[in-house]
């Protein structure tokens, strides 16, 4: 028997593979097509602190292996979350949770984290920093590691629970950021955020996407996120749970072998509700193929010798 | 929601770049009108919904306009493919409210849902009247087959090479009904919005991620709060729209 098993920041997963925020909802709507407990955990909704209707639509556009959206971090606010998506969620899910924090001031970050570490089915909190700081002018608080590392410092004052810090891509040097936020105190990184893409409509001759640009997303994305992740793991100590245009057991395992603990399945939910299930049944004898018995083992071995 | 794959039985051109596809497999998960389907094609990333035209126990009939890649896709597959689709999506059209005399305005391909609409309404002995409305003649479709189920139908276009010439509203003044039912393009919603003199539902469109509520990618707002055009629409009721 193969095992699947592994320890992410103290918290037990069955197995690595988790889902992705923004791609799963609260999970009851994934609940309904079949039960959610065979996953490692998810990620749910990215959560703020007010409600937010979010970006006008269109919102989504395809692309070549992908697609790009652009929501906009729609969500009904921490408040709501609370006490009306976390008890459905529970009914569902009966492990522990990932919550995923948007802020656009570090209060907002440190006011949401405050009260989701209150609650008992969250074991971890993963901070998404790819949106604009709006008292910085607008700069995400990612594309720096000065604002990044801020973040991390001060949701790590408000709670007890393991801190994963999201990193956007969009940046030219990842590694440094993902330095500064373990420098920062923070238990892993998360990574990667959607890369930032466009289409244009040949009919409308107009950016498909109201917003203009959005978040590119799906397999096109796997090798990016793979050699980020790559690179990454040469330069921290803490773990990362990796993500980019994971579709299958074999692309988990390759994404572990380049240094990910743990792997989110984000846009295939989308266009095959029961990907992530599939991926959950396939990962053993996927393993047994390559000759690995126990997966923990592999993390980061593309490294060695 | 149920995932199930559909044997394609036949397609043909049935105007303009329109076609229809009669499908087979199980429908049990589809109920009532005004719902839809999202289809996987091969080499596409996302989905392709499409409004449930009509169906039986075994059968489901679709009907989609060749406007893009996966439509061209689609429209050139065979007799015997298999399709990978999501059934039962959408919340569908309320019967409930339809009274006596309702009416209904299809747009184009916004026509096709109120086919099994004007069917279920038949069969609660209403008596609706269909405004079907197209651009030109060569775009008019399903005009005999509304009047084969005994439904009084009246076909705008746009450029009076066939029926009336005119929009859907052209037709409207004068008629008599007790509740409306509509789907078509933005424009004409917001114009039978407007010329409806009673209270009704009405079906829109947007473009979606997934289809079923898990990526917040259409959503839309109303006055009853935000929905999602795929989960808590497609239809909504003409109080609650914000324009």
């Amino acid at each position: 028997m193969v095992n699947t098993k592994i320890n992410l920041s103290g918290l037990l997963l069955d197995n690595p593979v988790l889902c992705a925020s923004g791609t799963f909802g609260y999970g009851y709507e994934f609940a309904e097509l079949y039960d959610i407990n065979c996953l490692g955990s998810f990620s749910f909704k990215g959560t703020t602190k007010e409600p937010r209707f979010g970006n006008p639509t269109p919102r989504i556009a395809e692309t070549p292996m992908g697609m790009i959206n652009s929501v906009g971090l729609q969500n009904p606010g921490v408040e709501k979350v609370i006490s009306e998506e976390l008890p459905k969620l529970r009914r569902v899910f009966h492990k522990p949770v990932i919550a995923n924090i948007g802020g656009f001031t570090f209060e907002e970050y440190t006011e949401v984290a405050s009260l989701l570490d209150k609650e008992e089915g969250v074991g971890l909190l993963e901070i998404n920093i790819s949106c604009p700081n709006v008292h910085g002018g607008g700069m995400g608080f990612g594309t720096s590691a000065e604002t990044a590392a801020e973040v991390t410092r001060r949701v790590k004052a408000v709670t007890t629970k393991p801190v994963y810090i999201k990193l956007t891509p969009n940046v030219t040097d990842i590694v440094s950021i993902a330095k500064a936020c373990e420098d920062a105190g923070a238990d892993g990184i998360s990574m990667i955020n959607t890369l930032l893409g466009m289409r244009i409509d040949l009919k409308k001759k107009k950016p498909i996407i109201a917003n203009k640009m959005g978040g590119f997303s799906g397999p096109a994305i796997f090798p990016v996120a793979l050699r980020m992740i790559y690179q990454v793991y040469e330069a921290v100590k803490i773990p990362i749970i990796g993500m980019g245009g994971v579709t299958s057991a074999e692309d988990v395992i390759e994404m572990m072998l380049a240094g990910a603990s743990a792997v989110q399945i984000g846009a295939q939910n989308l266009v095959n509700p029961f990907a992530a299930k599939e991926i959950v049944e396939a990962l053993p004898s996927v393993m047994e193929k390559y000759g690995i018995e126990n997966l923990e083992s592999i993390i980061g071995g593309a490294h060695r010798g | 929601m149920k995932q199930v794959f559909f044997e394609i039985l036949s397609q043909e051109v049935i105007a303009k770049d329109v076609m229809k596809m009669v499908l087979g497999g199980d429908t049990s998960e589809i109920q009532g009108s005004g719902g839809f389907v999202n289809i996987k094609i091969d080499g596409l990333f996302l989905r392709r919904p499409i409004s449930v035209c009509d169906y039986d126990s075994h059968t489901l009939t679709l009907i989609y306009k060749i406007v893009g890649s996966g439509t061209e896709k689609l429209s050139k597959m065979e007799n015997g493919t298999v399709l990978d689709v999501l059934t039962g999506l959408g919340n569908g059209y309320d019967i409930s409210k339809a009274g006596d005399t309702p009416l209904l305005i299809g747009g184009g391909v916004g026509v096709p849902p109120l086919y099994k609409l004007c069917k279920l309404l038949m069969a609660e002995g209403k008596t609706p009247t269909v405004i079907l409305g197209f651009n030109s003649a060569c775009d008019v479709f399903y005009e005999g087959e509304f009047q084969a189920l005994g439904a009084r139908v009246l076909v705008t276009t746009a450029d009076g090479t066939y029926g009336t010439k005119g929009f859907v509203t052209s037709v409207m003044d004068g008629l008599d009904y007790s509740y409306f039912y509509t789907c078509g393009p933005e424009p004409m919603l917001k114009a039978v919005h407007k010329a409806t003199k009673t209270s009704g539902q009405m079906s829109f469109e947007e473009r979606m991620g997934c289809g079923f509520g898990a990526c917040m990618g259409c959503s839309c707002k109303t006055l009853t709060g935000y929905k999602r055009i795929c989960k808590e629409g497609p239809v909504m009721e003409k109080e609650e729209i914000l324009w």
